[in-house]
């Protein structure tokens, strides 16, 4: 059983794909991981890397800042306004946000932007990074 | 002086021929134009769509909260205009027909004593009501032909700033919008507070089929508290890519109408032209036979003397 699985921006729908699971982090729920016959299920993501695992057992994945999945029978959707296949991860642009955004969280801890920017660059991060997929700041 | 008058004319249908080139020229970019932005609306489609799919979805689990976003406020006063046209012009009516509801909006809000914010997207709304002097809180542009969604966030940046603060009640928006290729009207809508959410769901009419129990994370009110921003987010962008598309059919329409109209102009011209051309020659011929005539009676028996075809080919007899 596969699930349809779209990535949807604001601008065009960035992916389409049929996968056999789904993993993304949702605000207060921390990682979640949706196969097919999951409940009706709508969770706002934190900024986090995306896995689809692909039926053929490719395993796509994205860094998203933000947004939200909706999961609906056979259907899984990630609305997100920013969201980055891993291909397109520019490494060293997300080190140098991640350098900034920790400073200015030094400066101010509660500063909600910069931890969001501390956030979304460890998404990127982890989208990129080897290994299990795990990203190192949970 | 015969002649003279044909020049001109040569002269004027060489210019009109050449902004007719230019005209044309414009009006093929546009058309294309238009097709691109009409694609570009139609990808940025489900992304509201899905939006307004989860809205429906949390008004069916009863999640009506309290948000700032959707704060009402009685006889509304302070009100910001975000104006919505080009940057350039030459689009026909399309930039004066937005900015004169725009500021007709204004003035009824004045005259009813409220007071009022510009929030000018497109360097054509900023020119206008810099002109007369109205207060520009502040002005967008650069990108009215092709927005894009961070230009969109930028202005309901500023919005969410001015109605989250409190320094305005609520928030109209004026633009074009893209009805056909045929058709695009200015509209002002209601753009802040929004409606409640059982109403938008209403409107967005999703299937009702997909109204099944959803469970939210982490609830449905953080879900929407999430949502709503960037909902007014999406609204702005498409918003701003009807505009585009509008923008672009109006000048393709003005600028066939231009070229249209030169060709008329041209034709016009041209027998304008001819006629000239033609009343030099008839003038040239009158005033040779007329010397001629004059030659011949001025010498009486000699009449006969003159010798007509050297006088046609010298034009003047007496010179000899």
């Amino acid at each position: 059983m596969v699930m349809q699985v779209e990535f949807v921006s604001p601008e065009d729908i960035l992916y389409s794909g049929e996968g056999t699971q789904v993993t993304a982090r949702t605000r207060g729920g921390g990682e979640i991981a949706f196969l097919t016959g999951h409940e009706p299920f709508i969770g706002s993501l934190v900024p986090c890397e995306v896995r689809v695992s692909e039926a053929s057992g490719d395993v796509k994945r994205f860094a998203v800042r933000g947004g939200f999945v909706s999961v609906n029978g056979a259907k899984v959707t990630v609305l997100s306004d920013a969201a980055v296949p891993a291909a397109d991860v520019d490494a060293s642009a997300a080190q140098a946000d991640l350098a900034e955004a920790e400073a200015a969280l030094e400066s101010d801890p509660t500063d909600a932007e910069a931890r969001m920017n501390v956030q979304w660059a460890n998404a990127r991060l982890a989208a990129i990074s080897t290994g299990s997929g795990h990203s190192a700041d949970h | 002086m015969p002649g003279g008058a044909e020049r001109i004319l040569r002269r004027r249908i060489g210019s009109v021929k050449n902004t007719k080139k230019i005209t044309r020229a414009m009006e093929l970019i546009a058309a294309t134009r238009v097709a691109r932005a009409q694609q570009r609306a139609k990808a940025a489609r489900p992304y509201s769509e899905q939006l307004t799919g989860v809205i429906e979805n949390l008004a069916a689990g009863g999640a009506d909260v309290d948000h700032p976003l959707l704060r009402q406020v009685e006889n509304a006063e302070r009100v910001a205009f975000v104006v919505c046209a080009g940057d350039r012009g030459l689009a026909g009516p399309y930039n004066s027909a937005v900015v004169r509801s725009a500021e007709r909006e204004i003035q009824a809000l004045r005259a009813g004593g409220g007071d009022y914010r510009i929030l000018a997207v497109g360097k054509k709304v900023n020119d206008y009501f810099s002109f007369r002097n109205y207060t520009i809180d502040s002005t967008y542009g650069g990108f009215t032909d092709n927005p894009t969604f961070e230009d969109a966030r930028a202005i309901a940046q500023r919005v969410r700033e001015l109605f989250d603060s409190g320094d305005v009640d609520q928030v109209e928006l004026i633009y074009t919008e893209f009805v056909s290729l045929g058709t695009q009207r200015a509209v002002v809508r209601r753009f802040l507070p929004l409606e409640p959410v059982s109403v938008m769901a209403e409107e967005g009419g999703g299937d009702a089929a997909a109204l099944a129990g959803f469970s939210f994370e982490p609830s449905s009110g953080g879900v929407l508290a999430d949502l709503l921003p960037r909902y007014v987010e999406a609204r702005l962008f498409t918003a701003l890519l009807d505009a585009a598309a509008s923008e672009h059919a109006n000048r393709q329409r003005a600028m066939k109408a231009a070229t249209d109209n030169a060709e008329d102009l041209i034709v016009k011209l041209s027998r304008a032209m001819n006629r000239a051309r033609q009343e030099s020659i008839t003038t040239e011929i009158m005033e040779i036979v007329g010397g001629a005539e004059a030659l011949g009676g001025d010498s009486g028996d000699e009449a006969e003397a003159v010798d007509l075809e050297r006088v046609l080919a010298t034009g003047n007899p007496s010179a000899n």
